[in-house]
């Protein structure tokens, strides 16, 4: 029960502050919106069990990220931008590939219930109680099976903090 | 846990909602930020069925989309910075230097 109301709550601040953030004129209130957006999945990581993640997402995307996105924000001139149309004019082209997209994904979830053995499993979940401590278990995985992986992640990483330097310097 | 479908959903959701995005805001910042939502959809979907199966290696998979968007915002937001830094503009109809 206290699964299901803290899933629809975060789900609801989910999408309404993702629908708030496409919509936004000012680039500061989108940015805003979407620290709300991430705040509210990382709820749902928690309501789903994966505390690692849901700590990793604030810290790492909420904390990091969102002021990266904002700092830049600033740094470029607000002023100019707001004054300029905010929107493309691609509204045909937008409803036409959200209703694409929304009836594959409608079709999906429809066709699951219709053909069993297909589509979205039905299986039941392990209770709460039985799943080994999260942290410890992603740890596991990842400096075990996903070591080499992770090692890459830690390089492209490298790669991006040194393009990042070299794009932001300035000309001499 | 709730059955898997809702989940689903509102991933599905997030995801149409951050490609309107991209594809109807010019400010190139705002769909950086767009792209962070789809994303961020898209481990929803990966720890749904993390939490389903009882297997820990969706949410490695997590982990690495997250180092992934923090790669692409660092490097994006440089390109933005420079090119702001010539052109006066954060617009995307307005990056055409290679159009002709």
């Amino acid at each position: 029960m206290l699964d299901k109301v803290l899933f629809y709550i975060f789900a609801g601040l989910a999408i309404a502050s993702a629908a708030l953030m496409v919509t936004r004129r000012n680039a500061v209130h989108s940015a805003i919106f979407l620290v709300t957006a991430l705040l509210a999945t990382a709820g749902i990581f928690l309501q789903l069990r994966a505390e690692f993640l849901f700590i990793v997402q604030i810290i790492l995307y909420v904390g990091g990220i969102m002021v990266l996105f904002i700092f830049v924000i600033m740094l470029v001139n607000l002023d100019v931008a707001l004054q300029q149309i905010q929107f493309a004019r691609q509204k045909w082209v937008a409803l036409i590939v959200a209703l694409a997209l929304s009836a594959q994904f409608g079709l999906m979830l429809w066709s699951s219930g219709k053909t069993p053995g297909q589509g979205i499993p039905v299986l039941a979940a392990p209770s709460a109680s039985e799943l080994p401590a999260n942290s410890e278990a992603v740890a596991q995985s990842l400096f075990g099976t996903y070591l080499l992986a992770f090692e890459i992640a830690s390089v492209l990483l490298l790669v991006a903090m040194i393009g990042a330097v070299v794009m932001a310097k300035k000309e001499r | 846990m709730l059955p898997i479908g809702h989940y689903l959903f509102l991933s599905a959701a997030l995801f149409i909602i951050g490609v309107i995005g991209v594809i109807t805001r010019r400010n190139v910042i705002v769909i950086l930020m767009s792209i962070e939502l789809i994303l961020n959809a898209v481990n929803i979907n990966l720890v749904a069925f993390s939490r389903l199966y009882g297997d820990v290696a969706g949410q490695v998979f997590a982990l690495f989309i997250i180092a992934d968007a923090a790669a692409e915002a660092a490097v994006g937001l440089g390109i933005i910075i420079a090119f702001f830094r010539n052109r006066e503009t954060v617009l995307a109809d307005e990056m055409d230097l290679l159009k002709w």
